[in-house]
């Protein structure tokens, strides 16, 4: 018997890694495609913070770069939930 | 039959334990995004409890691990497991108090094993899983989760440079938003299948289910609202601690600790680890600190909660193993009632020096002036 399960800890590693610093960076990525255009730099009052610069194409490379990040996460809890009730041995 | 009545009472305590588990850890999941302000104190422990009922139903590795991989469930008795949680209780309430996020896992654990060496011996425990389930993740942990965070943190800052500040603060709430919910889940996946875990322990004890049963749905759905309805009620102490006491934390900083901290539970509860998701979220928040340039983190702080790690495991087993020692003197049912109505007695007590210096949802934010409770305007009376 080994003190440390070595395949569970490098996979908690790289895995955590991927999804824990990952996923945010390229959330982070899609608030800088958004950000682009030709309202940026324009912060003031109300919604106009510059979040949303006006460019078509940021905010369509934005709205992939959100929908990736919603579908890791969709499937990293499936993946959770699949592990953690497994079917019954026969 | 009187072993049905303590085994009600053994439930009962257990559920009890579940709700402290809950108020403890709130700020486990939602400590940063409190103080960042992305959400509103009310809502933010609204939106874990919520979160934490859905994540109790995810996954049940853990509760497995804590039912039959800790102690020979042969030779534990529901005494055993009654003076258990009496251990973990003590603990957590003490900790709760000093405002220190300490593991209500390893409280949990240790006032269990404490119990078990008291009633059979070293013999009873298994300490390699003890160690390579519980003690190993628990050092490790907190490593890669601030290693995560720190990662997490630098890449954010560094894509992000160009927006402006206004822009940045307003765009990582958001994610900030998402990633605390995401803690909130994973939390509810690990912890409360430690409490599931201890009541099978339980079930198993009384011989009402076979050694090695799985949690019965009952005992998921109860624990589950338990360790909900503790979130939502929400520890104010620890929040503040986490929030304002050891990092001064920035929306991007707090999307990077959250992250970290979910991405870190949800994989190790599905390999069976059950790692405290206090220690996750505090290495998280500490690494955040680091991959900020300037930022500061208050190292004695993080020191006076190391300290506090170090002792709830043994903590937590002397009182365990106090309440199994007592409970076996005065002996049978009335030695285990004995045992819960000292232990009501010792959680109104700290209820009621919690009063004195009440943290509460409106001065969960006020500047961290070295202590848990802000300065009164007055100082009252020490």
């Amino acid at each position: 018997m080994s003190w440390i399960n070595l395949s569970a800890l490098w996979k908690i590693v790289v895995f955590g890694l991927l999804a824990g610093a990952g996923l945010p960076a390229i959330f982070a990525m899609g608030l800088y495609s958004l950000s682009k255009g030709p309202r940026v730099q324009t912060a003031g009052g109300g919604d106009s913070d510059g979040l949303v610069g006006g460019s078509l194409v940021g905010m369509a490379v934005a709205a992939l770069c959100f929908l990736v990040v919603l579908a890791a996460i969709a499937w990293g809890i499936y993946e959770v939930y699949k592990i953690g009730h497994p079917a019954p041995a026969k | 039959m009187s072993n049905t009545f303590v085994l009600v009472l053994v439930v009962i305590t257990a559920l009890g334990f579940d709700f402290t588990n809950g108020f403890h850890d709130t700020g486990n999941a939602m400590a940063t995004s409190i103080a960042t302000k992305a959400l509103s104190p009310r809502v933010a422990v609204g939106v874990s409890g919520i979160l934490n009922l859905v994540g109790a139903f995810l996954s049940l590795a853990v509760a497995a691990t804590i039912a039959s991989g800790l102690v020979d469930t042969k030779l534990v008795t529901l005494t055993v497991v009654a003076a258990g949680l009496a251990g973990g209780i003590t603990w957590n309430l003490v900790t709760w108090l000093f405002g220190i996020p300490s593991s209500s896992s390893h409280a949990l654990i240790g006032g269990v094993i404490g119990a078990t060496l008291a009633a059979a011996g070293g013999h009873a425990v298994k300490w390699h899983g003890l160690v390579s389930k519980v003690v190993l993740p628990a050092v490790l942990s907190p490593v890669i989760a601030a290693l995560v965070a720190a990662t997490g943190t630098w890449l954010l800052y560094r894509i992000s440079r160009s927006l402006t500040e206004a822009a940045r603060g307003h765009g990582f709430r958001i994610g900030q938003i998402g990633s605390a919910c995401m803690v909130s889940l994973a939390h509810g996946t690990n912890d409360a299948q430690k409490t599931m875990g201890v009541i099978t322990l339980a079930l198993i004890a009384n011989k009402t289910v076979a050694s090695g049963s799985n949690a019965p749905f009952w005992v998921i759905l109860s624990c589950a609202l338990a360790i909900s309805a503790g979130t939502y009620l929400g520890g104010w102490r620890v929040i503040r601690t986490l929030g304002k006491g050891l990092v001064e934390i920035e929306a991007p900083q707090g999307m990077a600790a959250e992250s970290a901290s979910a991405a870190v539970i949800l994989l190790s509860s599905s390999f069976g680890y059950s790692l405290s998701t206090t220690h996750v979220a505090t290495g998280s928040i500490i690494g955040t600190g680091l991959g900020k340039r300037g930022a500061e983190v208050r190292w004695n702080v993080a020191g006076r909660m190391a300290t506090a790690w170090v002792f709830t495991l043994p903590s937590a087993a002397l009182v365990g193993a106090g309440a199994y020692g007592l409970a076996d003197v005065i002996g049978g049912t009335l030695g285990v009632v004995i045992d819960l109505i000292i232990l009501l007695a010792v959680a109104a007590f700290i209820y009621w020096r919690s009063r004195g210096s009440k943290v509460d949802p409106n001065n969960v934010n006020d500047e961290w002036t070295g202590s848990v409770a802000p300065a009164e305007p007055q100082p009252a009376a020490a």
